[in-house]
């Protein structure tokens, strides 16, 4: 087959599916629903790994499908750029989907909107896909706009929920400050560059450098790097535009891992590796990047350990390892971040599907508080959790741990402004993510059996009178656990096998550009690196390591051995545990100033602007003036033969006089 | 095609319908089925007529094409003169197209007068495609009055219970800004020598005080249509107030003739005050974009909502056309017709739901999506339009225009930007509040999905809005030429 088809061929399988599962639901039932949709998103895994093997040939593309419009000299095209970046985001993308979509078959079973479900999350593989496989601006931001468009839709999946459809809406209300920020982004690329094409762009960046923005007087290519990273902000969930995503919880599980971990949020930063070229220019833009991360990194962190949920303890832990990702960016190292988000979408979904898979099992309990020993009842779920936990903290020859390992290194060689902070940030989130993780790790499988005793209101009382409540924890089926090894697989073992070739090899080629002299640290990181197996013997007595032990250590003894010290501390430090618990107030200002703020503006100018000044004065003002008028001259018309004769004789006599004056005076 | 074409497709597509609604008129509201059938009998055939303009227009041509002149008050040089440009030529098509719409929405609903609504819509329809074809000052002024009756009448026969105010309103304050227009025709006609040719009025050369007078004359009629802040208050009443078919020929093609009016007379006309005026208008269409995004974000009324949004979004139609570049005015024509779909979808929803529970309010709806499924699929794709969502027909204007504006100075693509952001929030807002959550009350429990004919309406309008929004190159392309002669005009000073 064509090459060309078969790049078509990618998004539109699941495209098909999607329009077919959610237009025909009906007719083609729940099976033919997850028939579809799983053959579209497995028929775009498949055509990704013959893409694969055809990039490791060597053969890249660039080119257009169609043109979309053409206007005041710039095309505005359709099109794919395949290169290793891309097709690695493809095969994570298409792989993570697949997984996904088995494991809803179990999950969903008993839901009634079954083949919108499916639908849903075949539309947002392919919105990913034309993302991550554009060759352009405009498409780019067509996939990002469109996953914010199906994240919206299934946030608010069950629109019967009022938490479900506020966290919909504010998920795509940030989403959309952050495309703010990137449509300007773009417009100035567009306006300076005059083409929206990746590589022109890129072929002219050394111009771009050295423009200033006419209006503002801004570094122009700093100006473009911090306009498109806001966007990225947006979707990423960067402080302060994270917060959509913990609240986007509400939705079904599925979706959290394949949106809220492995996929959409990755689009940030996949859009920044992308735009390597362009941020390698400016270093404050960078410096910007990397405050941001850590920040996001560390402070985000923090939020995961008073966590009750199951899902939220996992949301926080993706905000946080965002951050390290962001923060790889920061320091130049992209291809870092980008090796990061892969081990990550692997271990990350691995550990959703694992929570959603505890979800089931515990019959839609999520407080982790109400679980305990569960490694009794769901051996598999169990393992695979443990894995993903172990990646997730960087447990040496664990995928996690090449990644994040990379990443402090890189940061530690770094000398941008900021570096130093984003290294502490880093270290001290390490021994946060340990702590966090298994804490929900021992509370979730190990300890005391608690799930009898889940307190019930009154609303699902009713439906549990058949002893559904006392019973068992039980292991999920064949469909769930499937996905589960099949992602612990690639968690555990794909960190080891390609860290060589992606990070220190020339794999990514010419999709990372690196200013090696400006910024010498993955050239530093290259000449300490002697293979995988002496990076994790290494890593066994280094720094990042004792202090991950340390927190695991320290979760068991206080959630397993001495239970009443979490709870004393707490009370010890209850402010602290009150600004954790409300999140250091994120939701309430932006609740109080932005969204009051805005509702407050909008009336005022409706009601003292729109009301008031034009239609009390402006409008229904001139009407009164012109009653007032007629009113005045009503007053001549009284109907009198004698006054009007009177006023025209007035008249004339006036005339007369202006006539004589005016013909004595010439 | 240098030679005039001798073809009447012009005078078709303005006559059929006001003649087809005579019979109409004859037949009387009795006979439902014949008076229905009649109807959208002659609103095809009314379509189908322009077709031919789309298809036999020559996208490299920089005169006007299809035109027909011959003298019609020889003793004032009046002539009855049309023609179409890759300006004018969409709006035909667009307006045509909506009054098929139109007469479906009316089908069942009207009750009262029907032939006479029927009637009233279709001669509108022939009077908009004569505004836009009209090459003569005084024909378009004809046209450009008469279409006032129309619909001055369909919003105070058949409109809700405040409809003598809001037609009395909308009337006076079109009227009053139209007067002057006059005043600037006539005054043209003078100093031109003795034409009403508007194509001659183009090359006429004109000092700077009579250009500022005569941009202002024309402001003040082209602001009212628009409508611009501060001159939008009559809008959001008469939407109100009108029937859904009102409400929708009202936002889908009556706010163009505004907009279409600085194109076709003050940039080309008076360009050197059009230049020198930029300034005051790109602020007064940011304060719309801004001020009125904020307005629509507290609406507790459907229609106002949709009728605010929609006077944002002419914000930015005339944003892009005071940028003179060619993003700019060829973003703000994919705007409009984008609008036309948009905003006429968004009052053909809002109508759905009020023929079912009679209330436009907010807070009277509440988990729609639970009786109504197929209606809330269509709603949010129009919704999502209406915010802008690429792959719909809202994004492609906005996006041009964005791009424009932040090429001619950031800081005004920073403000444009910002609607973004308002859009979603109140376009999203209040589908959340309306057809999300548990069914609010035994109103919202009763509503029947969509019908076979309001299927078919809304279908037709969700696939224009894909297909514009995924494939809008052949769009643009009409309108390169004319696009580009206008700002090659507007750049030559006429002082």
């Amino acid at each position: 087959m064509e090459m060309t088809s078969l790049y078509l061929l990618v998004p539109l399988a699941p495209l098909g599916g999607a329009i077919l599962a959610g237009l025909f639901g009906k007719a083609i039932g729940r099976t033919g629903a997850h028939t579809v949709t799983i053959l579209g998103v497995a028929v775009a895994f498949i055509a990704s790994l013959v893409i694969y093997f055809d990039v490791q040939a060597g053969h890249h593309y660039n080119g257009p499908v169609y043109t979309w419009l053409q206007s005041g000299g710039l095309k505005f095209e359709v099109g794919f750029l395949i290169d290793p970046l891309t097709v690695m985001m493809m095969l994570v993308v298409t792989f993570v989907s697949l997984m996904v979509h088995v494991f809803t078959i179990g999950y969903m079973a008993d839901d009634p909107g079954y083949q919108r479900f499916f639908s849903y999350i075949a539309l947002f593989t392919f919105s990913m896909l034309m993302l991550v496989m554009s060759n352009n601006f405009v498409q780019l931001f067509f996939g990002w706009e469109a996953v914010g468009l199906v994240s919206y839709l299934l946030i608010g999946f069950w629109y019967k929920r009022p938490t479900a459809i506020f966290a919909n809406l504010k998920a795509f209300l940030v989403n959309r400050v952050g495309d703010f920020g990137f449509l300007l982004g773009i417009g100035l690329i567009a306006a300076y560059a005059g083409t929206l094409d990746y590589h022109e762009v890129f072929a002219m960046r050394l111009d771009l450098a050295a423009t200033t923005e006419v209006a503002t007087g801004w570094s122009l290519i700093t100006a473009i790097c911090i306009c498109l990273f806001i966007g990225a902000m947006g979707k990423s969930a960067q402080v302060p535009l994270h917060v959509w995503l913990p609240d986007s919880m509400e939705g079904p599980t599925p979706i959290s891992a394949l949106i809220h971990a492995a996929t959409m949020v990755t689009a940030g930063i996949f859009m920044v590796t992308r735009m390597s070229p362009l941020f390698e220019l400016s270093d404050t833009a960078l410096s910007f990047v990397l405050v941001i991360g850590s920040v996001t990194a560390l402070f985000m962190g923090f939020l995961g350990i008073i966590q009750n949920d199951i899902k939220r303890v996992v949301a926080y832990s993706t905000l946080s390892q965002l951050g390290y990702m962001t923060v790889a960016l920061g320091v130049s190292a992209y291809s870092v971040a980008v090796f990061h988000l892969m081990t990550h979408a692997f271990f990350k979904a691995l550990l959703f599907l694992g929570a959603g898979s505890v979800i089931m099992g515990c019959h839609h309990n999520q407080d982790i508080r109400y679980m305990g020993g569960l490694r009794k009842y769901m051996p598999i779920t169990w393992i695979t959790s443990l894995l993903g936990s172990l990646a997730l903290i960087g447990f040496p020859f664990f995928s996690g741990f090449y990644s994040k390992d990379s990443i402090i290194e890189a940061v530690h060689a770094s000398h941008i402004p900021g570096a130093g902070f984003a290294y502490l940030a880093v270290i001290l989130g390490v021994f946060v993510t340990a702590f966090y993780s298994f804490r929900m790790y021992f509370l979730v499988f190990h300890g005391t059996e608690r799930f009898d005793q889940l307190p019930h209101d009154d609303h699902h009382a009713a439906h549990d009178d058949h002893g559904h409540h006392s019973a068992k924890p039980h292991e999920s089926p064949w469909v769930v656990t499937l996905p589960l090894v099949m992602l612990a697989i690639p968690s555990v073992l794909i960190g080891f096998f390609t860290i060589s070739p992606m990070l220190f090899g020339d794999w990514f080629g010419e999709s990372v550009v690196i200013d090696a002299i400006k910024h010498p640290g993955m050239e530093e990181l290259a000449h300490e690196f002697h293979g995988p197996v002496a990076m994790a013997l290494h890593g066994v007595m280094s720094l990042p390591f004792l202090l991950a032990m340390s927190g695991v250590a320290l979760s068991w003894f206080f959630y397993l051995k001495r239970p009443d010290i979490p709870e004393a501390i707490k009370q010890r430090f209850m402010p602290i545990y009150t600004l954790l618990e409300n999140k250091y107030y994120f939701d309430k200002f932006n609740d109080f100033f932005f969204a009051g703020g805005a509702r407050l503006i909008g009336g005022g100018l409706w009601k003292a602007g729109d009301q008031v000044v034009i239609d009390g004065v402006m409008v229904n003002g001139s009407a009164r003036v012109v009653g007032w008028i007629s009113g005045l001259v009503r007053l001549f018309q009284t109907g009198h033969i004698y006054q009007y004769a009177f006023s025209m004789i007035i008249g004339v006599f006036s005339l007369l006089m202006f006539a004589l004056f005016w013909t004595s005076g010439t | 095609m240098n030679s005039p074409q001798t073809s009447q497709l012009l005078s078709l597509a303005i006559w059929l319908p006001i003649l087809g609604a005579l019979p109409l008129l004859l037949l009387g509201s009795q006979r439902r089925d014949a008076v229905r059938w009649l109807a959208l009998l002659v609103a095809v055939m009314g379509f189908l007529v322009t077709l031919p303009l789309f298809i036999g227009f020559d996208n490299r041509e920089v005169a006007m094409q299809f035109v027909e002149r011959s003298p019609w008050i020889s003793r004032f040089n009046i002539f009855y003169h049309l023609g179409v440009d890759g300006i004018s030529m969409p709006f035909i098509l667009l307006n045509s197209f909506i009054t098929v719409l139109v007469v479906l929405a009316g089908w069942d609903v009207i009750k009262e007068k029907q032939a006479q609504y029927m009637a009233a819509f279709l001669v509108m329809s022939g009077l908009m495609n004569g505004i836009f074809s009209a090459l003569d000052g005084v024909l378009f002024y004809v046209f450009f009055e008469a279409s006032l009756i129309p619909m001055y009448l369909i919003i105070g026969v058949w409109g809700g219970p405040n409809r003598v105010y809001a037609a009395i309103k909308f009337f006076l304050y079109t009227l009053l800004g139209s007067l002057l227009m006059l005043v600037a025709l006539i005054w043209l006609f003078l100093e031109s020598g003795g034409s009403f040719n508007i194509l001659d009025w183009h090359q006429l050369p004109l000092g700077m005080p009579a250009q500022g007078l005569i941009f202002i004359a024309f402001l003040l009629s082209f602001a009212v249509k628009v409508p611009m802040w501060p001159v939008h208050t009559w809008l959001p009443d008469a939407h109100v107030e009108a029937p859904t078919g009102g409400s929708v020929v009202l936002a889908a093609i009556a706010l163009k003739l505004g907009a279409y009016g600085f194109l076709r007379f003050s940039l080309p006309i008076v360009p050197d005050a059009s230049q020198a005026m930029a300034p005051f208008m790109i602020t007064l269409s940011l304060i719309a974009v801004i001020y009125i995004g904020f307005v629509a974000l507290v609406q507790s009324d459907m229609k106002k909502l949709v009728a605010y949004s929609s006077i944002s979004h002419m914000g930015f139609v005339t944003l892009g056309f005071f940028m003179f570049n060619t993003l700019g005015i060829e973003g703000a024509l994919m705007q409009m017709i984008s609008h036309g779909f948009v905003s006429g979808a968004m009052f053909l929803c809002i109508g759905v739901m009020y023929d079912r529970v009679h209330s436009r309010q907010i807070a009277d709806y509440g988990g729609v999506v639970n009786s109504m499924p197929k209606f809330a699929a269509f709603f949010l794709l129009f919704s999502m339009a209406n915010a802008g969502l690429p792959a719909t027909s809202g994004f492609v204007g906005e996006f041009m225009v964005v791009l424009g504006a932040v090429k001619f100075n950031f800081w005004i693509g920073f403000a444009a930007a910002t609607t973004l952001i308002m859009g979603a929030a109140y376009t999203l807002w209040m589908y959340k509040r309306v057809v999300f959550g548990e069914v609010s009350n035994h109103h919202v429990a009763e509503m029947q999905d969509i019908n076979g004919r309001e299927f078919l309406v809304l279908g037709i309008l969700a696939v224009a809005v894909l297909a514009m929004g995924l494939y809008p190159f052949p769009f643009t392309e009409v309108m390169h030429t004319s696009v580009e002669n206008l700002i090659n005009h507007i750049g030559q000073s006429k002082l």
